[in-house]
């Protein structure tokens, strides 16, 4: 049946895909890569069609077999309604990916689409894996593509530096994931994500409380890099000014923000909700910090770098404050941020291509000249802001009235945000569009040509769609996230009364 | 079957009319645009006519809701879901009526202006928005037009975008309302949290449930409601975008910034009234703001001399009125107010328009002047506006004016400190309106012909000369409800039966239930004196401005003082918010964040990473001792290695 295999041809077929790409003349490379992709994308249309939205929790779609005796790793896959709809996500974001790179990168085609399929086959593998040790393969498959692509097709000098910066941020928090790893294996002698979730139950009062602490934190520690999380985001701004537009579409974001949530919170309830005010704290920051960094920014690239950080930052709110409705939010912000944010870095790709800089200062007046150029990308901006009707503010919305009982100080500082947001974006498109043609560049260059808007009206239409019809996707995230928040309110509980005691108040009644 | 008024269809009218404009207008020809732009908001226009005559067989309040929820997650339900009473049908008349008035000017004004498609799509794209805003049943759709109208006249007021000065303004005008949406959201965290819904019908039925409910978080959701009413109708202290908006032509202004959207705050303040109801303390901070604002604006209009500037701050100044009749919970006032309001201020911009296009693009009043000869409709139409605004008897703004001041000087706690600065503010609208008609109208012509190029925009016009009458037609509209609009809330005291105030009283009847609010009507000859009162004053004003600028219309440079300089200056708020707010958030920005944060901390770390990593591979080097973590550091080493060779012998291969 295709139902249980169709995760596995979603991982094997890029990755042949990418042996292919290098076999074939390179002039042939796009169009493959674009046809490959294409056909990706409507294979991974069979999950949404083909999900049971009845079934509450659990995996569906599994393969479990066994690949390696001892230690016992299994080749276990499978996805419930969070993955499902990042799966369609990687697989919708991929060709538009190959379209906006059709004439940008130029020379060593075949490496450049090579790598690109690698990259979709660790991705799908970070999202369906549900063997701790599978899991981890594809999460190091994943960093050594994206590196590579920095360094190699990074737009100036600097992309070596960039990648190696990158590589050491993502690699160094892996390897003591890695240590994390196997002692867990030690302890519990599995792998596998359903069978740990049983054996960790409760053993955070066990003897091993203060290694599982240990543990949880090594996990944390290598998610957050990759989301990721203030401090943390020391690659992020060189890493995303460098890429190419296809990379900064997937640079960020979701396979951190998935890893935080399936690998440490679902994982590690009680030390999850033990650093949630630590987290939360931190997202609350990153979204302030993101936002007023890129408000005194003049590269565009740098800008988006930093909104990236404010907008992700987002999700960990809503992830770390357990809530229904803030992880059904910060889940469906992952959509909507991956798709607004990769439309920006296309826009700015095509930008690019034009004018050969991303400087605000040497642009202006854009919009006189590529007026569809104007009209997307205000759009685009208009989604990032959050305007309502908009996917973003569905998500948005949802982290922030779902995490502010338990933190309303913190959500409205968060909420400035979304001021500061509007400042940046707005500004941004002010500097670049609006104007007089100030210079000679801004008065050559043509419109968006059929390709670029083959790549970036199916995001405007996504952005749409989301912003008005949420339950078609709300529909298969609440068969999971609910569950999570019911989880992780009974191992708060405790600790609240524990607190309440402490500080001789009463629990909140609400 | 049940009855239905297809309500969803209201708002698609005009989305359909921005789809197809904004998608194939720039390839259709000008009169398709025109027909387009123009039959959607009309058949928008004709359904609520059509409901009006359906709505007696409905039980109001009528809602309608979309079978497929908006948003449904467990602990919050959003619905697709609009509701119509009395209140949204005043709104729904007003909005697709002048709307629909103001479409047909523009297609006039906007004639011969690069971009009409555009112009057209966003036109229907802010009724939308508006019309979502009026019919909402809930807070989040609510805010769904809330924003939407103010992303419209964010692209509306930078239509010319080109001018740096229109482009700034927009994005001024969206920064600052989003300081009032802050407000907006948090109020609706605080209702979720509170009541577990944003739904209008539950929430205030939540309310009503708990006759003792008072103050508390109801204050704070109220007042951070105020805040976003401060945005979107440009009161203090975010009225700073509304001046600056007049960059955007002149229907916008129109349309938007006076007759619709600016007035979604008061709309928004007498929806939710049931719970303004229950805080006294908020309703104070209602009527002191409005009460403030009026005053404010009204002595800056004083000082200007670009007509649309004038007719901006006196927009502030009049919402100001709508507020302090909210203020002192007499919400059917304040909704009164809005609607004579939409008459006049519409028709005061379009003939003011009518000038500018006459003048080629002129709008400084010094440069005017003697123009009420060549342009006769357009100055009788603006004369009636001009005494509606002043509130003149029987002129509209007379009875919605004269009902707040009423209402006021009935009001408990300060009601007369608010009616005297009210009373005083009437006096002050007729000086600047009168003159404003002076300075346009009367004396010698002070403008110059314009050459035939030098027609910015209205490069047709030649000579000065009367609009055509697709712009007049509007204006003798206008004109006629500017006299006439407000008879319908005609005082009993002054032989009426105030049909519009017993039509929107069931609406607010819950107001009036609140004991602290109760407040004494006034008696019918107490009524008649402060008619007569508030007419003297509004005579005094008109008497000073016939002196000072009817016999010498160009006023002589008047001797400085330190407070007409503050005045002329707009009391240097823009300047105040740009020192206090706006440079020090850049500079801790640039300075603490940039340059201590990421420079040195973020990037410190960085350079450290790269040093332990250095270091760290010679360790790995070392203890080759077949344990199983060395795994890791094996990865690490390998991949790394990998890395370089691709990164620095890429050329190898």
């Amino acid at each position: 049946m295709l139902n249980a295999s169709i995760l596995t041809w979603l991982i094997l077929l890029p990755a042949i895909g990418a042996v292919l790409v290098l076999l074939l003349p390179a002039r042939f490379a796009r169009g493959f890569s674009l046809v490959l992709t294409l056909a990706l994308f409507v294979m991974a249309l069979h999950l949404p069609a083909h999900f049971n939205y009845s079934q509450t929790g659990g995996f569906q779609f599994q393969r479990d077999i066994l690949w390696i005796t001892n230690p016992a790793i299994r080749y276990h896959v499978g996805v419930d309604g969070l993955s499902m709809w990042l799966v369609v996500l990687v697989a919708f974001l991929a060709p538009l990916g190959v379209l906006i790179s059709w004439r940008s990168v130029g020379e060593r085609q075949r490496a450049f689409y090579s790598l690109l399929l690698l990259q979709q086959t660790a991705m799908y593998g970070v999202f369906v894996a549900l063997d701790l040790m599978l899991y981890y393969a594809f999460w190091e498959l994943s960093i050594v593509p994206l590196a590579l692509l920095i360094g190699i097709f990074g737009r100036s000098g600097s992309g070596r530096s960039a990648a190696l910066k990158f590589f050491l941020y993502a690699f160094i928090p892996s390897a003591l994931l890695l240590v994390g790893m196997l002692w867990l294996y030690a302890q519990t002698g599995t792998f596998d994500l359903v069978l740990l979730r049983q054996q960790l139950h409760g053993a955070s009062t066990g003897p091993h409380a203060a290694g599982l602490w240990l543990v949880s934190l090594a996990f944390l520690l290598a998610f957050a890099v990759k989301a990721p999380v203030f401090p943390l985001h020391g690659w992020l701004r060189d890493g995303i000014q460098e890429a190419p537009p296809a990379v900064a579409m997937i640079l960020a974001g979701k396979l951190g923000l998935y890893s935080l949530l399936r690998w440490h919170v679902e994982l590690f309830p009680t030390e999850a909700a033990h650093v949630a005010p630590l987290m939360v704290a931190l997202a609350v920051i990153g979204i302030l910090y993101g936002a007023l960094m890129a408000l005194v920014q003049t590269d565009v690239k740098r800008l988006a770098a930093y909104a990236t950080l404010s907008a992700v930052s987002f999700i960990v709110l809503g992830i770390y404050s357990f809530s229904a409705a803030s992880l059904d939010g910060a889940a469906f912000q992952i959509l909507n941020e991956s798709i607004s944010a990769g439309a920006l870095f296309m826009l700015l790709g095509i930008l690019y291509e034009r004018y050969g800089t991303f400087d605000m200062t040497r642009l202006g007046g854009v919009a006189a000249r590529l007026p569809q150029l104007a009209t997307l990308f205000v759009i685009t901006t208009l989604a990032l802001i959050g305007l309502p009707s908009l996917g973003n503010f569905v998500g948005e919305f949802l982290i922030l009235s779902g995490s502010f009982s338990a933190h309303p100080a913190l959500v409205a500082a968060a909420t400035v945000g979304v001021i500061l947001s509007a400042a940046y974006m707005l500004w941004m498109v002010q500097r670049v569009f609006y104007g007089v043609p100030s210079n000679g560049a801004a008065l050559t260059g043509t419109d968006v040509n059929w390709r670029e808007r083959a790549a970036v009206w199916p995001t405007v239409a996504l952005m749409i769609a989301l912003g008005v019809a949420s339950p078609f996707w709300m529909r298969a995230l609440d068969r999971s996230l609910p569950q999570v928040a019911a989880r992780m309110a009974a191992v708060t509980a405790p600790m609240q009364t524990a607190s309440a005691r402490l500080y001789g108040r009463t629990a909140s009644a609400r | 079957m049940t009855p239905s008024l297809h309500l969803w269809l209201l708002p698609l009218l005009p989305l359909a009319g921005f789809v197809l404009n904004g998608l194939w207008g720039r390839r259709l020809p000008q009169a398709m645009v025109s027909a387009i732009a123009l039959l959607f908001p009309l058949a928008a226009f004709a359904q609520v006519l059509w409901i009006c005559t359906q709505v007696s067989s409905f039980a109001l309040p009528h809602v309608e809701r979309f079978a497929t929820p908006w948003i449904a997650v467990p602990g919050f339900h959003a619905n697709f879901s609009f509701l119509l009473d009395q209140l949204t049908l005043v709104m729904l008349l007003v909005v697709t009526g002048v709307g629909f008035l103001i479409h047909l000017y523009s297609v006039g004004y906007m004639a011969h202006e690069e971009g009409y498609w555009r112009f057209f799509s966003y036109l229907n794209l802010f009724l939308f928005f508006m019309l979502t805003l009026v019919l909402a049943a809930n807070f989040l759709l609510l805010f769904v037009g809330w924003e939407g109208v103010g992303l419209a006249s964010y692209l509306l007021i930078g239509f010319y975008y080109t001018k740096d000065s229109a482009a700034n303004a927009g994005k001024k005008a969206f920064i600052v309302n989003r300081i009032g949406d802050f407000g907006f959201l948090l109020a609706m965290f605080l209702l979720i949290a509170h009541f577990g819904t944003l739904s209008f019908a539950s929430v205030f039925a939540a309310i009503t449930a708990h006759p003792t409910m008072q103050g508390g978080v109801l204050t704070g959701i109220a007042l951070l409601l105020v805040l976003g009413a401060t945005g979107k109708s440009a009161q203090i202290p975010l009225y700073v975008w509304l001046p600056d908006a007049m960059e955007g032509p002149t229907p916008v202004s129109a349309l938007i910034h006076a007759a619709t959207m600016v007035t979604a705050g008061v709309y928004m303040i007498a929806r939710t009234h049931v719970l303004f109801d229950r805080s006294p303390a908020a309703l104070t901070v209602v009527a002191t703001i409005g009460t403030a604002t009026a005053f404010f604006a009204a002595t800056v209009a004083v000082t200007q001399n670009d007509i649309k500037r004038v007719l901006a701050y006196s927009t502030i100044s009049q919402l100001g009125y709508m507020f302090l009749a909210c203020g002192v919970a007499t919400y059917s006032m304040g909704v009164f107010h809005l609607v004579t309001h939409a008459f006049f201020k519409a028709l005061l911009f379009l003939a003011a328009g009518s000038v500018i296009h006459a003048l080629g693009g002129q709008q400084d009043m010094r440069t005017m002047g003697g123009l009420r000869k060549k342009l006769p409709v357009t100055f009788w139409t603006m004369t009636a506006a001009v005494l509606a605004i002043s509130g003149f008897f029987p002129f509209a703004g007379f009875f919605s004016k004269d009902a707040i001041l009423a209402a006021t000087y009935m009001a408990p706690n300060g009601g007369k400190i608010f009616y005297a600065v009210g009373l005083f503010t009437a006096g002050l609208t007729a000086y600047y309106m009168f003159r404003l008609w002076y300075m346009t109208f009367f004396g010698a012509p002070r403008y110059t012909e314009q050459p035939h190029e030098a027609h910015a925009g209205h490069g047709h016009a030649h000579g000065v000369h009367e609009s055509p009458w697709v712009m007049l037609l509007p204006l003798v509209v206008l004109g006629l409800l500017s006299l006439a609009g407000g008879w319908i809330g005609w005082p009993t005291a002054l032989g009426g039966n105030d049909w519009f105030g017993h039509f929107l009283a069931p609406v607010f009847r819950d107001a009036t239930a609140n004991v602290q609010l109760l407040h004494a009507e006034p008696s019918a000859g107490l009524e008649r004196m402060l008619s007569v009162v508030s007419m003297l004053a509004a005579a005094i004003g008109w008497f000073l401005a016939d002196q000072k600028y009817r016999r010498k219309p160009l006023a002589p440079e008047e001797p400085k003082s330190a407070f007409s300089d503050l005045v002329a200056h707009k009391y240097w708020i823009d300047e105040l918010y740009g020192a206090v707010v706006v440079r020090p958030l850049l500079a801790f920005s640039r300075v603490a964040l940039a340059g201590a944060v990421e420079s040195g901390i973020i990037d410190g770390t960085n350079r450290a990473w790269t040093r332990i990593a250095g270091a760290g591979s010679n360790g790995v080097r070392r203890i080759q001792s077949g344990n199983i973590r060395s795994y890791a550091g094996w990865l690490a080493a390998g991949a790394a290695a990998v890395l370089l060779i691709v990164l620095y012998f890429a050329h190898l291969y």
